[in-house]
Parts: C-alpha cells; sequence; structure tokens
C-alpha cells in the first residue's frame, strides 16, 4: 500500500494581511509532497480548528507577522486540546521575537520557525515529528 | 542621446571584436554565474554601451519638469527642496503614537506618516471579537474621533502634511482628520497629506479589503469628487506598488500592476462623470526601494516616463500635472534580515540612496530592527538620520537625476517603460486590473516570482549576507519593542465612556442618514463627515457599510 502523504493546514490567524511567507510554505510543503490546505486571510483561531477537524489534517502551520502570536497561537492549541485534536502538530512562522518562543513551546507549539529559516528544514522537522495516524 | 551614425557603426565593429575575445577568456574562466539576474528579475548583460541607450533624448529622457518626466517632475528637483522625509509611525494608543510623532518632528522629520493598528484598517472596533490581540499591534488603534484628537494634539495641521496608510475606511479617516482640523480652526483647503486609499492592491497583495469592488470603487471616487472641491491639497490615492513588491514580485511586475489599477481608479473616475483634469493632478504613487540601487533608479525613471505617457496618450489628459508621477517610497522591509541586524542599517542606507537617485518626492527609512519587532526609538533615529546624511552630506542631491546617461541606467530604464507597458497591456486585455485580481492572474505572476526568489535563496543562488552565506553565532536581541495586552483593555475602557457620554440619538441619526445614502448613489463623503463628528465610531460606520454593501470575498490562490 502506498503511504499516505502528509497533510498540512496553513493558516493565517488574526487580522494580518502579509501571506508572502504563507504562500511560499505552502508551495514549499507541497513540492515536499505534503497534501496542504491553505485558509486564506483573516482566520480566527475556532475557525482553523474547524478546518483542521474538516480536513483531518496531521499538522497546522501558523504564519504570524502582526505581534498578535502570544495571543492567537496558544488559543489555537487550546481548542485542539478541547476537541482532543492534540495529537495534531502545531508549529509557527513569522516575525516573533525569540524570548516569545518559550512561551508558545509551553503553550503546546511544537516548534517556531523565524525569518531566514529555510522552507526544506521546516518540511523535514515536519515529517520528523508528525503523528501519522 | 544621439550618436553619430558612423560612430555608432564603428563601435559596433569593435564590440564583435571585443566579444570574441571576451568568449575566449570565458572558455578559459567561467565568470561567477551563468546568467546575472537582477533583484528585481532583469537579466543583466555585461556591457551596456552607447548602442543599448535610446537615441531619442527629447522624446524618451527629456528635461526634469517636462514632459516625459523621465529625470523628474520638477525642473530642479531637490536643489529646491530635499524629498519630505516621512517616517511611518504609529503603534500603541493615540496619545503613545501622539509622542512618537512630536519626538520626530523635533528631530527633523518633516512630514507625518500614520500607521493604523489592524482592526482600524479593516473597520472594527477595539471591542470587537476580531480584534483581539491585535489591539495598538502594528499601529495605533483608532475608534473615533476622540482618538484621532489625541493624535493630533499639539500638532498643528496647517504646519504639516500627513500621510495615512489607510484604504478600505481612507474616507472615515479622513473625515476624522477634516474635523480635527476644524476644531484646531484650521481651513480645509489648508489641509495637506495623502490617504493611501488604493483598494485594488488590498485584495491583490496587502490584504485589508472590507467592501466588495464595486462599492470600494464608488468610495474612491467619491473622495475623489470631494477633494478637488474641500481639499484641494490632499493627494486622494496612492497607488501602491510597494506592497506588491513586498509580496515578492519582479520589478517590472511592480510598476505594471500599480499602473494597471491606476488606470482602473482614472477610468472609474471618469466613468462617474469626472474630467480627468479634475482629479489626475492629485494621484499619487508609492513604490518600493529595493535592494537592486542601479534597477531601482531604472525603475523609478521609467515609472515617471510610463506614468506621463498614459496620461497623456491614453486618457488624453491636457493639464500637465496630471501627467506628473509623484511618489512616496519606502525601503524594503522584506529584505531586512533578523540575522546581524546591524547589517540592516547598510541595505536601508543604499535602499534610500536608489530612492533619492530615481527622484522620489518622499521616503521613509526602515529600521534595523523591523525584522524582529516594531521598530525601537533608536532605531528610528537612526533610519531618519540615514536621510539627513544622503541629503545633506554625500552631494546626490545637488544635481538633477545624476545616473541620467549612464548607458545601463538608460537601457534598463528603456527595458522596464517596454516590458512595463506590455504586462499593461496583457492586463487590460484581460479586462482590466479589477478582472485581473478577480482572475487571481496579479496574484499569481507575484506568488510565482515570491518563489522563485526563495528557491533561490535556498539553492544559494541568490546570497543574502548573514542568512544563506557568512553566518555567526550572535546572541539573543534586546530592546524590542513591545506592546502589551493592556492597550486593547485601555482602548476599550475608552470606547465604553465614549458611548456613555455622546448624544446617542445624534448617533443613531447619523448613521441612518449614511446607510439611506449607501443605498443610493450620492457622494458618501458628507455622509460620513457628519457621523465621525457626531463620534460616531470607525466600527459602526463600517458596521453600516457592511450590512447594505456586503464584504468581499476572496479567492484563495496557491
Amino acid at each position: 500500500m502506498a503511504e499516505r502523504k502528509i497533510r498540512v493546514l496553513v493558516a493565517k490567524p488574526g487580522l494580518d494581511g502579509h501571506d508572502r511567507g504563507a504562500k511560499v510554505i505552502a508551495q514549499a510543503f507541497r513540492d515536499a509532497g505534503f497534501e496542504v490546505i491553505y485558509t486564506g486571510l483573516r482566520q480566527t483561531p475556532e475557525r482553523i480548528v474547524a478546518t483542521a477537524e474538516q480536513e483531518d489534517v496531521d499538522c497546522v502551520a501558523l504564519s504570524m507577522l502582526s505581534g498578535s502570536h502570544l495571543t492567537l497561537m496558544p488559543k489555537v492549541t487550546k481548542l485542539l486540546r478541547e476537541k482532543k485534536m492534540d495529537d495534531i502538530l502545531v508549529v509557527g512562522g513569522g516575525v516573533i521575537p525569540n524570548e516569545d518562543i518559550p512561551l508558545l513551546k509551553e503553550a503546546g507549539v511544537s516548534e517556531i520557525f523565524t525569518p531566514g529559516t529555510p522552507t526544506s528544514l521546516c518540511a523535514e522537522y515536519i515529517k520528523n515529528n508528525i503523528n501519522m495516524k | 542621446m544621439s550618436y553619430d551614425k558612423e560612430e555608432l557603426k564603428e563601435l559596433q565593429a569593435d564590440l564583435t571584436n571585443w566579444q570574441e575575445k571576451v568568449d575566449k577568456m570565458l572558455s578559459k574562466k567561467k565568470e561567477r554565474k551563468d546568467v546575472f539576474v537582477s533583484s528585481g528579475a532583469n537579466e543583466i548583460n555585461r556591457l551596456y554601451t552607447p548602442l543599448d541607450v535610446p537615441s531619442e533624448y527629447k522624446e524618451k529622457i527629456g528635461l526634469p519638469g517636462e514632459y516625459p518626466y523621465t529625470r523628474g517632475p520638477q525642473s530642479n528637483m531637490y536643489r529646491g527642496k530635499l524629498w519630505t522625509m516621512r517616517m511611518y509611525a504609529g503603534f500603541s494608543t493615540a496619545e503613545e503614537s501622539n509622542k512618537r510623532y512630536k519626538y520626530l518632528l523635533e528631530n527633523g522629520s518633516s512630514g507625518l506618516s500614520v500607521a493604523f493598528d489592524l482592526p482600524t484598517q479593516i473597520g472594527y472596533d477595539s471591542d470587537h471579537e476580531m480584534s483581539e490581540g491585535e489591539v495598538g499591534k502594528v499601529g495605533v488603534a483608532i475608534d473615533s474621533l476622540a482618538d484621532m484628537e489625541i493624535l493630533f494634539d499639539s500638532i498643528p495641521l496647517d504646519q504639516v502634511s500627513t500621510s495615512m496608510t489607510i484604504n478600505s475606511p481612507a474616507s472615515i479617516l479622513l473625515a476624522m482628520y477634516l474635523a480635527v482640523g476644524e476644531k484646531q480652526g484650521v481651513s480645509a483647503d489648508k489641509l495637506r497629506g495623502t490617504i493611501q486609499n488604493d483598494i485594488l492592491k488590498e485584495y491583490a497583495a496587502r490584504g485589508t479589503y472590507i467592501f466588495p469592488v464595486q462599492p470600494s470603487m464608488r468610495l474612491i471616487t467619491n473622495i475623489f469628487e470631494f477633494c478637488s472641491a474641500k481639499i484641494p491639497q490632499w493627494n486622494t490615492i496612492s497607488i501602491s506598488g510597494y506592497h506588491i513588491r513586498e509580496a515578492g514580485s519582479t520589478a517590472v511586475d511592480e510598476i505594471a500592476f500599480t499602473f494597471a489599477d491606476g488606470m482602473a481608479y482614472v477610468k472609474a473616475a471618469i466613468k462617474a462623470g469626472m474630467d480627468v483634469d479634475s482629479f489626475a493632478g492629485r494621484l499619487s504613487f508609492f513604490l518600493n526601494a529595493h535592494n537592486d540601487l542601479l534597477e531601482e533608479v531604472a525603475k523609478f525613471r521609467a515609472a515617471r516616463r510610463l506614468w506621463g505617457y498614459i496620461m497623456k496618450e491614453f486618457f488624453k489628459a491636457k493639464d500637465p500635472r496630471s501627467w506628473m508621477f509623484r511618489t512616496h517610497s519606502q525601503t524594503a522591509g522584506s529584505m531586512l534580515t533578523a540575522q546581524q541586524v546591524e547589517n540592516n542599517v547598510v541595505r536601508v542606507c543604499i535602499q534610500a540612496l536608489a530612492a533619492v537617485l530615481g527622484g522620489t518626492q518622499s521616503l521613509h527609512t526602515n529600521s534595523k530592527d523591523e525584522a524582529l519587532a516594531l521598530p525601537s526609538e533608536e532605531a528610528v533615529r537612526t533610519a531618519l538620520r540615514t536621510q539627513q546624511i544622503l541629503g545633506y552630506e554625500t552631494g546626490v542631491a545637488d544635481t538633477v537625476d545624476p545616473l541620467a546617461g549612464s548607458y545601463y541606467v538608460e537601457a534598463l530604464t528603456e527595458k522596464i517603460y517596454n516590458e512595463a507597458w506590455e504586462k499593461i497591456q496583457k492586463i487590460e486585455e484581460m479586462g482590466g486590473a479589477e478582472r485581473a485580481i478577480e482572475l487571481g492572474y496579479i496574484q499569481n505572476e507575484i506568488q510565482k516570482a515570491a518563489y522563485q526568489w526563495q528557491m533561490d535563496v535556498e539553492s544559494g543562488k541568490r546570497v543574502i549576507v548573514g542568512v544563506n552565506k557568512f553566518q555567526v553565532e550572535e546572541p539573543e536581541p534586546t530592546g524590542l519593542l513591545r506592546v502589551d495586552l493592556s492597550v486593547q483593555k485601555a482602548q476599550i475602557a475608552k470606547l465604553k465612556a465614549l458611548k456613555e457620554k455622546r448624544d446617542g440619538i445624534a448617533v443613531a441619526n447619523r448613521l441612518a442618514e449614511l446607510r439611506q445614502a449607501a443605498k443610493g448613489d450620492d457622494n458618501m463623503m458628507p455622509y460620513i463627515v457628519n457621523a465621525v463628528k457626531a463620534y460616531a465610531t470607525e466600527g459602526e460606520i463600517c458596521g453600516v457599510l457592511r450590512e447594505e454593501w456586503g464584504e468581499y470575498v476572496a479567492a484563495v490562490t496557491l
């Protein structure tokens, strides 16, 4: 049987419209052999989690540049836990100060990729860390 | 530039010989790259000579202050007055931002540029559920005229020019500015500034849209009309290539997509019954100042010539002011690195130099720490000082268009002009910018270029110093500016107090009138001004318009 493709939801929480990074990473994941769903802009944590459930993804990748990551990323992980979907790997990327990273990890975000990280490294990380159901 | 025909023939022969020699040399030792591609994705030749330069000097290059304006919109450019040093700023509450503006003015900033937070840009009050976590983050939170009064407290509006980066709700923020001016005793005809008001690039590249295309275009033409009668010195729109380039486009596409958008606005205003010369002189632009110094200079020059051509020959404008491309520019934020942030000071300096050599009318320089967070005060000062050093110490502002006549710059100017015009015609054939955005064409072109860039960086084809070459281990950065959540709480409290204090019946009446106007085809501006003056909040005004007009639904393109 052929191996199932890894399913990743690339999402942009909040009101920020800068989605160059989200789109580039989505395409890079696709080139890495993942199945990618991109939410488009202005997603509430509730909507992201609903999409993750609907699409039965292995990983949620959150792209944020607006500085509201400390509010919105933990909200996504909390909702996933509430829905017993915390087997889904959550990663984040964007303009995120290093000192915030431990806080985000504590909240359940598995890894944060800051500007300059090669997309191949992000894909590698996901491959190595997801729980294939 | 004219050269003697014989001389050019001789040069052609010399060049053929020279090429043979070069080829021989290259067979022994290859060059650094097989193909040299600029930051803006132009393929660059080994050498440029008089053979590459357009021979029609008068028609294509000409004199500054004269059509086709390749050399600049004013005849003496920076010898008369340096460009406006305009630093984009705003964060947290109106009180905090007001302090930053005063600081910038004291330090020799010559114009203000207001950054609004995302809820303000998308028409939500600070207490809306969509605003959670975003209040005061990427700009200042403005919910009502009361906040705007604080924002410009003790800043006389007849003495500064103010640029506001606001698009979908531009009409509302302009109405608030007008009202603040009135309270200060400054009449509308004395107000100077710009609203970005460029919705098409929001759909294509920046993302702060609210309403569908039709009503959005109506608001824009309403503003053109209103300002032409009431605020004659106001730049009614800043047609922006900046965000298109930041989203990853090539240099040619930055110009092509911006002008395709510009043409859509001109067409909409003409269709609404306006005479082209009644508004075209107040159209302004906003370009990116990217890394590739000489390419950027060529881009600015090509843009002036092309917009001049479009307005004069395509739209048949008669007034020379309608032909003039005037632009703000900002250094490329996406080119700043989070690694070795000190290097960003150098990048910004070169990008700023490109804008100045390109003949920009105003300029924002980014701060070195912006790949990490909002800029700190100290970093902002260095960014402003960079412009002052360019203006006062380097001499680059002392003669007009100093790079004109460089074979390379002239050839590249011609190339960008031709390729951008070709692309604009392609978009016109599709049915114009609105249609091209609807089809996802513009978004896809940008996305393709952005992905190519990233792949080139990852393969090492494109070197980014400190990122994929010359890396070092470095300590955690310190002193970053943070906006905490207390801002949201403070803003919500202010909003609550305002709603208790204001005349609720007046607000309800003004909003009801606004709703009626939205259903019909009156100019919306007077209704918005009345609502703002009654202290209706931005969220309430946008709420009414959302109910009447609906919201734009973006097609997700990937």
